[in-house]
């Protein structure tokens, strides 16, 4: 026994070293006896970062399933049955009293639909009942938002714009004179309120913005100068969420840096003007408008959530609205799936129900799939927001990443097969389509957020093996074997632990496959982390190979709770989920398995930094570089 | 004047939905199906609700008889005005057979329990299309009735109705106490809006069984079978009216 422990001592230090020289991991000879399982040892003088986040465990290859499983319920009886008298008189008014085509066709929300949206309480859905709010809870929301989003995503723009990010911003950093100032008129829709950080040279990059807002001399005011654009409901807005430089000096050292302040800016106080509504492609009823500020004098107690504090600001409402987008986008694929399915199942070619062909076959089953997702996302994230979670922000990321593109290729696919038809104007599809592609865009764009993912997840795991490299440094024996334990068991392709055991019997198989990605997933960013170190930060092509797979992995999880559930509680649409989970998992599985080989495998790296350069060379000349082969 | 009202709210399967029958015909399928409040109670609840506005009543009663969900179609009518529920329970095979003799003896006890001054129900309910209730309950109140009501207006201690009849409107005058059945055309119900579904989460639901009025709710009829319409058959184009004659006496109508 001894011997066998100690050959595992010297083995595991090896392989620890190996790692450590930056050399691959190359598979190691595996131990004489089985593995003895260690016992934890010391814990370190600084404990590493703690996650109950699904996704950010993923990244150090461990399946933490607190907020995955079981599916989590975000509404108990008494709000659930709340809920269930509220769906039906929203669902009246998009079906009876707004009508989308016009909104497209006038670009304006006619002023009678805006009252009655008032008088339905729309405007103030999450808002405390104190303030004149409904009180919802986010489960709630998102159940609301999912039929508003199903019948006209610009009024959805509208109402999220205002509600979702304009004054969320209030209900999440506001004080008590602030929310009791401002809460009760944007609730009932008497005010409008907007969310104002984009600027002509700041998009993606929010912390460049050039905004600025001086305190003034008598110090009782900040003097607010810049302009912004894409606004949305930034052409009429009284209450806005305005985000701009501050210079701030630190006390000990007397520099005086610029940081991001977030203020509540009346369009009142003066020298707040906006431009005429853009001319969009889709949500053409939302007003989008550019909006500058001339010499504002914004009173210092409309400072929100502390000076200096506004980035941390401007994230948190962005990521504290995004399941609402997840939630609103099924109920869109909804809408473009049954349209796809009513026409399918009318449409005859051929002598045949053209439903009946395996071309439509799999369009309707991939779209149901997708829908499948998305809608499982949505409502996971909301319910874990409703129990008091707090981390959840690659979750969100990933779910707006993954609805804006699902949403997209849904409705697509939709007019697709509709035909002709499809595409002409009358039948709606067309203008859902145009609405939809804003949502790749917006609140972050998609390349952005596939970024944000890689790279937070990538600073976890970073931070564990830094704590494991210490470890190794100061000789704490405990953690290189618990560590060394872990590797060991790898190579020699035993399981680590027992995760995802709880999904039905089933899907036993995918569960199995998915812990394995998840196994695999961690040691490919701990590979990546070893060769590349800080300057992964720029391998951009790696990052998004890493997304991808991260995405597709919590997508598994996800659907693979959800059947779960259906199962176990044996609902009518149980057998026709664990198909869906099924198909879709096996071909994640796939997918997964190609993006981690992509960023090791000497061809696919090869690839990129060739696209790198053509790239490069394109940019030079202007534009494409190959001439028409007749060379005229 | 100050009334108190009660409304009769009937939980039936929402109108849009397509109805399927059971397998085993004994009745349609109503799991998993969506449910909403009568339309013709809705109308009901509405004049209510305007009456109360405009003074004339000063509460409005709610009452629906059924199994658990009528909490929610309670909670509807007192989202649009209603002041508070009443809510029957009567569940499972029971309620297959519950007829508007039953919901009438409900009504009529309820009447005098709670001191009601005018009974406003929907004039039939689509699911059943019996057009009885309003006219039963008013027999054994012996209150005097005004069915299809299309228009109400109050005046000094009774209701002159204009009702909707085959032969065009009859204006009527009926003294109150009394029950009126409310018709399409009487009003266009509001939207429930969801600060007032919030609100009247605080409204009482009192919650009762059949037997605590009184009422016998064991049944009377037993459903035998429960089909669709036949698949309508194709018509025939004939010549003249004679070919229309011959046709009709070879089928055994004439």
């Amino acid at each position: 026994m001894l011997r066998s422990g100690r050959n595992l001592q010297v083995l595991s230090k090896n392989v620890v070293r190996e790692n450590l020289r930056l050399l691959s991991s190359t598979p190691q000879p595996s131990p004489k006896d089985g593995t003895k399982k260690v016992a934890t040892g010391r814990t370190l003088d600084k404990k590493p970062v703690k996650s109950s986040s699904f996704v950010m465990n993923l990244f150090i290859g461990s399946s933490n399933t607190a907020q995955v499983f079981p599916f989590p319920d975000g509404l108990n009886t008494e709000q659930k049955e709340t809920l269930g008298v509220l769906v039906d008189p929203v669902q009246k008014f998009f079906e009876e009293v707004n009508d989308a085509a016009i909104n497209d066709s006038q670009s304006a929300v006619p002023e009678a639909t805006i009252q009655g949206l008032r008088e339905l309480g729309a405007f103030g859905l999450q808002a405390p009942v104190e303030y004149n709010g409904v009180g919802l809870n986010n489960t709630q929301y998102a159940r609301l938002v999912e039929t508003v989003g199903g019948f006209d995503l610009g009024v959805g723009i509208f109402l999220g714009a205002h509600q979702s990010i304009g004054f969320k911003g209030i209900t999440l950093f506001g004080t008590e004179e602030q929310k009791k100032k401002y809460l009760p008129k944007v609730a009932t829709g008497e005010q409008f309120a907007a969310f104002c950080l984009t600027e002509p040279s700041s998009g993606s990059d929010a912390n460049s913005i050039r905004t600025r807002a001086v305190l003034s001399p008598d110090g009782k005011h900040f003097i607010l100068n810049g302009s912004k654009i894409w606004i949305s409901n930034g052409g009429f807005a009284e209450v806005m969420t305005v985000f701009a430089q501050t210079p701030i000096t630190d006390p000990s050292t007397g520099e005086t840096k610029d940081k991001v302040t977030a203020f509540i800016v009346e369009r009142k106080f003066g020298g707040v003007t906006s431009g005429p509504p853009e001319k969009k492609m889709g949500i053409k009823c939302s007003n989008t408008a550019e909006v500058y500020y001339d010499n504002v004098p914004v009173p210092i107690e409309n400072v929100l959530g502390g000076v200096g504090q506004g980035f941390k600001v401007a994230m948190n409402i962005l990521n504290n609205g995004r399941f609402g987008m997840a939630a609103a986008l099924s109920g869109t694929m909804k809408a473009s799936t049954k349209a796809a399915i009513q026409h399918a199942t009318a449409r005859v070619q051929f002598g045949r129900r053209i439903d009946s062909y395996g071309a439509i076959q799999e369009k309707l089953a991939r779209m149901a799939m997708l829908h499948y997702v998305t809608e499982s996302m949505a409502y996971m994230i909301s319910s874990n927001m409703d129990k008091g979670s707090t981390d959840f922000q690659l979750e969100a990321a990933i779910s707006k990443v993954f609805a804006s593109e699902a949403a997209w290729n849904v409705t697509d696919e939709a007019i697709q097969i509709l035909g002709g038809n499809g595409f002409m104007s009358a039948n709606g599809l067309e203008k859902v389509l145009r609405d939809l592609r804003i949502f790749r865009i917006f609140e972050g764009t998609n390349d952005i957020l596939r970024l944000f993912v890689a790279l937070t997840g990538l600073q976890f795991a970073g931070g564990h093996l830094k704590q494991l490299q210490k470890a190794v440094k100061s000789g704490n024996v405990g953690v290189i074997l618990g560590e060394a334990a872990k590797r060991a068991k790898r190579t020699v392709g035993l399981r680590q632990s027992n995760s995802l055991s709880e999904v039905h019997p089933k899907l036993a198989l995918q569960a199995q496959l998915t812990s394995k990605a998840v196994e695999g997933f961690g040691i490919t960013v701990e590979s990546l982390l070893i060769k590349h170190g800080k300057n992964i930060l720029d391998e951009q092509f790696l990052l998004n190979r890493v997304a991808a797979a991260a995405i597709d992995i919590y997508a598994n999880v996800v659907v693979l709770s959800r059947a779960t559930r259906a199962l176990n509680m044996n609902i009518s649409s149980a057998n026709h989920e664990e198909m869906l989970a099924r198909v879709w998992c096996n071909e994640a599985l796939d997918r997964i398995q190609l993006n981690l080989t992509a960023v090791k495998s000497q061809s696919q790296l090869s690839n990129f930094s060739t696209m790198s350069q053509i790239a490069k060379e394109m940019c030079e000349h202007g534009g494409l570089i190959q001439q028409n082969p007749l060379g005229i | 004047m100050s009334l108190r009202i009660l409304v009769g709210c009937k939980r039936v399967i929402d109108y849009a939905v397509k109805i399927r029958v059971k397998p085993d015909k004994s009745g349609v399928i109503t799991e998993g199906v969506k449910h909403s409040m009568n339309p013709f109670d809705e109308i009901a609840i509405e004049e209510a609700v305007r009456m109360k506005e405009k003074k004339i009543a000063k509460e409005i009663v709610a009452f629906s008889c059924g199994p658990t969900q009528c909490q929610e179609t309670l909670r509807t009518a007192l989202a649009m005005g209603a002041d508070r529920g009443i809510h029957v329970e009567v569940s499972g095979p029971e309620y297959e057979t519950l007829q508007p003799l039953h919901i009438s003896k409900m009504l009529a006890k309820l009447a005098k329990d709670e001191q009601i001054d005018l009974i406003i129900v929907g004039k039939q309910a689509i699911d059943d299309d019996c057009n009885q209730t309003a006219q039963m309950t008013a027999a054994l109140l012996g209150w005097p009735q005004a069915t299809s009501a299309s228009k109400i207006e109050a005046k000094d201690g009774s209701l002159q109705v204009v009702r909707e009849i085959d032969g065009g409107l009859e204006t009527i005058k009926v003294k109150l106490p009394s029950v009126v059945s409310a018709d399409l055309r009487l009003n266009e119900p509001r939207y429930a809006t969801l600060p007032n579904i919030m609100k009247a989460k605080k409204k009482p639901i009192k919650k009762l069984a059949p037997k605590d009025l009184g009422i016998d709710v064991s049944p009377r009829i037993q459903v035998v079978t429960v089909e669709e319409p036949p698949v309508r058959q194709a018509g025939a184009k004939v010549e003249n009216v004679d070919a229309v004659v011959e046709k009709l006496k070879a089928l055994g109508h004439a």
